[in-house]
């Protein structure tokens, strides 16, 4: 077993998290480089996820690293029955680091068990997405300056929204406040409020989503509310504009207030906002691009000192 | 109370497993692997007790079990009392421990996991012992014990 996969941030120390921060300002100030010339990069999406893969493929290609691997399970012999395991055994032969989304929760983990070379997670089912957690600690930080003792609202889908619940345990080092703006159906699982008391994280919770609550906030980070997740359509239809961001509400927003957003967006943050300073979510996409490329090197043993010298 | 005594008859040399509860018992069978014996085993199935209203007890003849093999009760029935019988005296009586990693032994209830999908062992981290929770390796999903189920 490898140790330097990356499976989750969990158990990242505070340390750890900067350090990688720091890696993918490097790859911001210059994306294109030789540094991984010569390794081969699998990517094993046994799930379709066309940003996330082209988002690492691009990471890869623009480090002088070369890429194979599947976009749909459909191709592989899983099709066949083969199991995980094989088919993780088979492509380690050929590859120096994979990266795979599965379908199913733990698989990620269970890989990174069998092989001696290293896996990231890009992905297993409603488990973790440490690479979309990395982007948005990298945004934050950018957009902020740093990731203290900031006022965090997420608003949306807190009960399966993923990437949220990721937020919170990987910001647990730096003091932040919480705010909670969900429909009942959909507010944040005890688990994680639990989590937050436990870790000495301040939280509040809100039902009502307008410029007065979002006034004090650094950082609005606004999730999809998705149909599927609804038992009752009724209810569906009745809170899904209470929760879009409409141009008015940001009368109040602090002069600093910058809007994430994980994408795709359906119709939780008007078009009109796109052009205000506010709108961030789009330079936080691009951010993936470093924030996967400094997972890349993290895992292939290249240092933050390594890339500040390199000069390829 | 003298009648039930005289149902199970007293064993020379082996181990008694008692207080199991009454549903747990064909689980604690299986766990021990008592089907595969070859030694006399004896089960008895509801019978009356005054701590816990109904509960089964196994002997087994002529067989000592590891400290590991017995530990595996803990997940299912963790108050059971043992006892180790030589020469038809008690020589020992011993309690279950739930260790702090249960491997292979338990499913994971959650269909998503990769454990219920892939031909491997599971893998489980004992996050609460007072509760009684435990929390899968692999996906993070956390259970009671008691809505567990064996492999």
């Amino acid at each position: 077993m490898d140790n330097r996969s990356i499976i989750s941030l969990a158990d990242y120390s505070a340390e750890k998290l900067l350090y990688l921060i720091q890696m993918a300002g490097e790859f911001e100030k210059r994306p294109n480089r030789r540094i991984l010339e010569g390794k081969v990069l699998a990517t094993l999406f046994f799930e379709p996820s066309t940003r996330t893969r082209l988002s690492f493929e691009t990471a890869a290609n623009r480090l002088g690293a070369r890429v194979i691997g599947f976009a749909d399970p459909k191709v592989t012999s899983g099709t066949k029955g083969e199991s995980l395991k094989d088919t993780i055994k088979m492509v380690s032969n050929y590859a120096d680091v994979i990266v795979m989304r599965h379908y199913l929760e733990g698989a990620a983990l269970y890989a990174s068990e069998i092989t001696d070379i290293p896996i990231i997670n890009a992905g297993d089912g409603a488990n973790q997405h440490p690479s979309q957690t990395m982007l948005d600690l990298y945004t934050i930080y950018q957009s902020q300056g740093t990731l203290e003792n900031l006022n965090i609202y997420l608003v949306g889908d807190l009960k399966y929204g993923r990437t949220v619940h990721s937020l919170i345990t990987a910001m647990r080092h730096f003091n932040p406040t919480f705010h909670f703006i969900a429909p009942d159906e959909l507010k944040m699982p005890d688990e994680y409020c639990r989590y937050c008391e436990t870790h000495g994280i301040s939280y509040r919770e809100h039902k009502d989503f307008n410029e007065d609550t979002i006034a004090d906030a650094d950082i609005l980070y606004i999730t999809r509310v998705q149909k599927e997740r609804f038992s009752d359509l009724m209810e569906y239809e009745r809170v899904k504009d209470s929760y879009l961001l409409k141009k008015p509400m940001l009368a109040k927003a602090k002069p600093n207030m910058k809007i994430m957003h994980p994408l795709p967006r359906v119709n939780e943050i008007e078009y009109s906002i796109d052009d205000t300073p506010y709108a961030y979510y789009f330079q936080q996409a691009k951010n993936g691009l470093f924030a996967r490329q400094a997972l890349l090197c993290d895992v292939l043993g290249i240092t933050l000192d390594q890339i500040r010298e390199d000069k390829r | 109370m003298k009648r039930q005594e005289l149902l199970v008859a007293a064993l020379k040399n082996g181990t008694v497993i008692d207080h199991i509860p009454s549903d747990r018992l064909f689980q604690v069978v299986n766990l021990l692997g008592l089907e595969k014996m070859s030694t006399p085993v004896t089960i008895g199935y509801n019978l009356h007790s005054n701590k816990m209203g109904s509960k089964g007890i196994i002997k087994v003849a002529d067989k000592f079990f590891t400290d590991e093999e017995l530990n595996q009760l803990a997940v299912i029935s963790p108050n059971v009392s043992l006892c180790v019988i030589r020469d038809y005296e008690v020589v020992e009586k011993k309690e279950v421990v739930l260790s702090d990693e249960i491997i292979g032994i338990i499913r994971c209830p959650n269909p998503k996991c990769i454990t219920n999908n892939e031909p491997m062992t599971t893998r489980f981290h004992v996050t609460d012992r007072e509760a009684g929770t435990v929390k899968c390796h692999y996906c993070n999903h956390e259970e009671k014990l008691e809505n567990i189920t064996l492999k």
